[in-house]
């Protein structure tokens, strides 16, 4: 601290060389420059780029008629496998096509292509999430029938996701029961974003320590509204109500509206 | 690491509006609701912004608390992450507070002439 002035800031320091008369305002070595900066109020939103993508995706959507679900969820959640039987047993009913996203290897998409549903794989390298201009060009590629169901396979990971609207109606997260009843607790801001949660693997729920309506309160403690159904990938059960669930379209809200509230 | 995107929307953000000068400092305003670690960005900041015009820039965050509206009584209550529910029992609200994430302002050098 300067101790002729009580001046705290030292990386507020400019120094200069003088020319002319000594001004009222240098002291020894210390020079001050009071109008050396400026100030700029601003507001600017810094996911405002991501947004306005996600915004023209939304359009895309609107205007072919499609649904988009954001499918997120920490890697090894049966995600793919729930993508797999979905397609499959729902093929004939309604157009579908998928947006796989991993930061490597082809490997999802070969096993949704196998479906026969069309698919498209985004590689984000080092990203640890899907943004929506990286959806958009993923769309471009896509070019899926008009009227379909959009699934978006996010990169396995329960943080970053959460924060990026991709132009999605409804982010789903799906919580496994070999990863523990606390997950929501532990992740809350994905459990906040997301209008359902899927219980997998709950053919395993004898051989593991989870508690399901612990989960759930945990899930509801966070985002009062979120819905929850529980079901086995590989074993079927509880499909029905997920297929029902995609077939009410009980897809409303765009997803934007929690965003606007803060705008 | 969702910080280091983040920061290159912040780097670019900033010199688009700094008039080509050097920016000294750049204030930050982050919702604690936003899954943003401060640190985070800051480590990341460090590196994003060498050889830009926010190279010898302080980053200041100002941390935002989460602030909810009870969508039945009306009344305002602290919304932590971990979630939370009005006083009167309600758990229907509106998020007031806490989901920012905006360059708040910037500390442009004059050129000295």
């Amino acid at each position: 601290m300067c101790t002729t002035c009580g001046c705290a800031d030292n990386a507020q320091l400019t120094v200069t060389r003088m020319h002319g008369p000594k001004s009222a305002t240098d002291h020894g070595t210390h020079l001050h420059f009071p109008r050396d900066t400026r100030t700029r109020q601003l507001e600017l939103d810094v996911l405002g780029k991501n947004d306005r993508s996600a915004a023209e995706n939304r359009a895309l959507f609107a205007r072919q008629n499609m649904r988009a679900l954001n499918l997120v969820s920490s890697p090894g959640s049966g995600k793919t496998t729930l993508l797999e039987r979905t397609l499959s047993d729902l093929a004939g009913e309604l157009p579908m096509a998928v947006i796989e996203g991993d930061q490597h290897t082809l490997t999802d998409a070969r096993r949704i292509r196998a479906t026969g549903a069309p698919v498209v794989q985004l590689n984000t390298g080092a990203g640890c999430h899907l943004e929506a201009e990286m959806l958009g060009l993923g769309l471009t590629e896509l070019q899926a029938a008009a009227g379909s169901l959009i699934f978006i396979e996010n990169v396995g990971n329960l943080v970053c996701p959460a924060l990026f609207d991709l132009g999605e109606e409804a982010k789903v997260v799906v919580l496994s029961v070999t990863e523990g009843d606390d997950k929501p607790q532990k992740y809350p801001h994905m459990f906040r974003a997301a209008r359902l949660m899927l219980i997998n693997k709950i053919d395993l729920l004898p051989y593991v320590n989870f508690d399901v309506q612990a989960c759930i309160a945990a899930a509801r403690q966070i985002n009062p509204d979120i819905e929850v159904l529980e079901l086995s990938a590989t074993q079927g059960a509880g499909l029905a109500a997920w297929y029902d669930w995609l077939r009410a379209g009980r897809l409303t809200q765009p997803a934007e509206v929690a965003r606007e509230a803060t705008a | 690491m969702h910080e280091l995107s983040i920061c290159r929307n912040i780097v670019e953000l900033a010199q688009q509006h700094a008039d080509g000068c050097q920016v000294q400092r750049l204030q930050l305003a982050v919702g604690k609701l936003t899954a943003v670690m401060p640190d985070a960005l800051k480590f990341c900041f460090e590196a994003l912004s060498q050889g830009t015009l926010l190279a010898d820039a302080r980053l200041e965050i100002m941390e935002i608390d989460g602030l909810a509206q009870c969508a039945v009584c009306g009344l305002d209550f602290t919304m932590p992450v971990s979630g939370a529910r009005c006083a009167c029992g309600a758990t229907a609200y509106r998020i007031l507070t806490g989901q920012e994430l905006k360059i708040t302002e910037l500390e442009l050098k004059r050129e000295l002439s």
